[in-house]
């Protein structure tokens, strides 16, 4: 407290913390206060884990340098005619990372294929996170409160859920990106249709524990609707758990996708880390024992990956107590 | 450090989501209700499968447009050819007919022509299946192995440093694509280059040059070395952390304090009574996982030349081969789902908490 006159009652205009009276306040900015908390809340909670807060700061440091690319990298030396060193040259020198058999420098490789990797493994985990929430809180909300035909339509989805839950994902991935005309859309697609049941498994059963809330009673009994009840209530409340899924999900994602460009799925002239490491096989750099062209694309992967789990599993731990002990 | 027990853990932990309702009628009902359980499990499957072929069907017959383009893509064909192909594959016939062609084929284990071998895919598989169930079955065996070892020791002491340890590999392994791990070890330990000499073969299965059957098991058995160990590499980090959550869910329980209370060596209780009930639901789901498996087999294979169904989905998939990848589709999804009715029966037959 530096505010010499901080003892004197009176009314104060902004007290910084601390329970204040709610007289004089409109609900809209009480509601907006109490959300800022309760981020803030977050925020430092999450701030305490340190696995989480280096896979926050390498996912910044990494994304910054996806963003800003095109700034420090020539992109015609990218092209296959107008690289800029001897093919297969040993790191060093001007090419820190090596050469690869064009001759292109494998660290501006690396650097330039985190952008498709990058989006790729975000546009897909939306695709499958929205997939997901939708078919999770509309089973979970009319399998508890719907009629007969609700329930029905609730077990239905639940079917397809579970189906898909069991089906070998890749196989179903591999299967999509090659009937499907070839391109990162394609792959997006491919990936963002097979991974999706877990998360509308997780979805529902949260939606199942808000339903059961009384606010959600007194809601229906207000007479809200279907839409206003799993808009405006559930939705909401099953956002924190989708937060955490999806930070786990990119990491699959991201893995999926280089899988799909190994097995020569992708758009071959596109630069990903998954086209990089299907290039080093196809042009014998394996056999060849040239180790620059192999390993930083799959370290890449690895930590992209890796951070991304341990934000998710930091998301995971701050919302959820009962796994904050056990981590 | 002890945890409290939590009263949300269901008596067996993950399992226990897809576990029936217990405590189902004793004496006469009894063989009734077990025939239920069964024949609703058989029910979902058939079911299963059904969905699986209908699948199948669409995404290859009739997603791609024309199947014939598709089958074609990237050669030079002649109207004339087109149309062969065209009548040779029943492409001229309705859809429902199509699939009803299909589905009666299906029966008899006929999964079509391949395009590229120009042999019955179903033969095609049969082949290639002994190579790849050796590889799968040790591979998933050790990893289970391991994977159960390790969560046992990680998850008896959480937070300690060899959990710490432990979950920080196991981690780190699962972030890694698994065909990546199999190419580093092909540079590392195969290629001959660099430090390291060529310890292990890069590919296939076999050195064709021997005869002898204890010279050739040799052989395989060193070919296999890299395949597994890349296998298990991937796939042993989920058993570690099923086993592992699953122990520390067992750890608060009553029954562990009155062994300890007997005054058993901490060794004693983790093994004899703690390790068996929180192998329960790590069981179930090392069956449950078996579409993990598959998707490493297909890299794994493929990155090692390793002569099986993953090495012949890729082959397919390079062509493309509709018809081969077809199939191979339909049969991994089928174990599958085979694995997951096993997984099913068996599962009341350990756990006498969960019988029907």
């Amino acid at each position: 407290m530096s505010a010499p006159t901080g003892s004197v009652p009176g009314p104060r205009p902004e007290p910084p913390t601390g329970p204040e009276p709610t007289a004089g306040r409109s609900p809209r900015s009480l509601a907006r206060r109490r959300r800022r908390e309760a981020l803030l809340r977050f925020a430092r909670e999450y701030a305490r884990n340190r696995a989480g807060m280096f896979g926050l700061v390498s996912l910044l440091v990494i994304g910054a340098l996806a963003l800003t690319a095109p700034l420090f990298i020539d992109q015609t030396h990218l092209t296959v005619t107008g690289a800029p060193g001897d093919p297969f040259q040993p790191p060093g020198g001007d090419h820190p990372l090596g050469t690869d058999n064009f001759g292109r420098s494998v660290l501006d490789l690396i650097i330039w294929g985190a952008r498709v990797s990058l989006t790729v493994g975000l546009l897909a985990t939306f695709v499958s996170v929205s997939l997901g929430t939708l078919a999770g809180i509309t089973a979970g909300h009319f399998g508890s409160s719907g009629g007969t035909g609700g329930r029905v339509v609730a077990s239905i989805i639940m079917r397809v859920t579970d189906w898909f839950l069991v089906l070998p994902t890749l196989v179903l991935a591999v299967a999509l990106a090659a009937v499907l005309p070839r391109g990162t859309g394609t792959i997006i697609l491919a990936i963002g249709l097979t991974v999706w049941p877990a998360t509308a498994r997780l979805v529902r059963a949260q939606t199942l524990a808000v339903e059961a809330r009384p606010y959600v009673e007194r809601a229906r009994a207000l007479g809200g609707g279907h839409a206003h009840v799993m808009g405006w209530h559930v939705l909401p409340n099953v956002m924190p758990v989708v937060l955490a899924q999806t930070t786990l999900l990119v990491a699959t994602s991201i893995i999926a996708e280089s899988t799909l460009a190994f097995l020569g799925m992708g758009d071959p002239t596109t630069i990903s880390w998954g086209a990089l490491l299907q290039a080093a096989r196809t042009s014998g750099a394996i056999s060849a024992g040239i180790w620059w062209y192999i390993v930083p694309p799959g370290l890449a992967i690895a930590v992209v990956a890796l951070s991304f789990t341990l934000c998710g599993r930091a998301v995971e731990a701050v919302i959820n107590p009962r796994l904050r002990r056990r981590s | 450090m002890t945890t409290t027990p939590t009263a949300a853990d269901g008596p067996t932990g993950a399992g226990a989501d897809d576990a029936p309702a217990p405590a189902g009628p004793r004496g006469p009902g009894r063989a009734a209700s077990v025939a239920v359980y069964v024949l609703g499990r058989l029910l979902t499957a058939i079911v299963s499968l059904f969905a699986v072929i209908v699948a199948g069907f669409f995404l290859f017959r009739i997603l791609p447009g024309d199947p014939v383009r598709a089958m074609t893509e990237g050669r030079e064909v002649t109207a004339e050819q087109r149309e062969e192909l065209r009548r040779q594959f029943g492409l001229d016939q309705p859809l429902w007919l199509q699939f009803l062609d299909y589905a009666k084929g299906l029966l008899h284990f006929d999964l079509g022509v391949s395009f590229q071998y120009r042999e019955p895919v179903a033969d095609l598989i049969l082949e290639r299946l002994g190579p790849t169930l050796l590889l799968a079955g040790t591979g998933t065996i050790i990893a289970a192995l391991l994977g159960l070892f390790l969560g046992t020791r990680a998850g008896w002491r959480p937070g300690g440093r060899g959990d710490r340890i432990n979950t920080a590999v196991a981690l780190f392994f699962w972030s890694v694509p698994t065909f990546w791990l199999g190419l580093l070890l092909i540079v590392l330990l195969a290629s001959g280059r660099g430090f390291m000499p060529g310890l292990f073969p890069t590919g296939g299965m076999v050195d064709p040059t021997l005869t002898g059957p204890v010279e050739r098991a040799l052989s395989t058995a060193q070919h296999m070395v890299l395949p597994i160990v890349t296998m298990v590499a991937v796939i042993y980090a989920q058993y570690l952390m099923i086993m592992r959550s699953s122990l520390m869910d067992e750890k608060g329980a009553d029954y562990l304090t009155t062994a300890r209370a007997k005054g058993l060596r901490d060794a004693l209780v983790r093994r004899r009574h703690a390790v068996p009930n929180a192998l329960l639901p790590t069981v179930t789901l090392i069956f449950l996982n078996l579409g993990q498996v598959v998707s490493g087999v297909i890299l794994v294979e493929t990155v090692f030349s390793w002569p099986g169904l993953g090495q012949l989905f890729y082959s397919g998939l390079q062509v493309p081969d509709i018809g081969l990848v077809q199939g191979l589709f339909v049969v991994f999804a089928a174990s599958v789902i085979l694995m997951n009715l096993l997984a099913d029966l068996v599962y009341p037959l350990l756990d006498p908490r969960v019988r029907p």
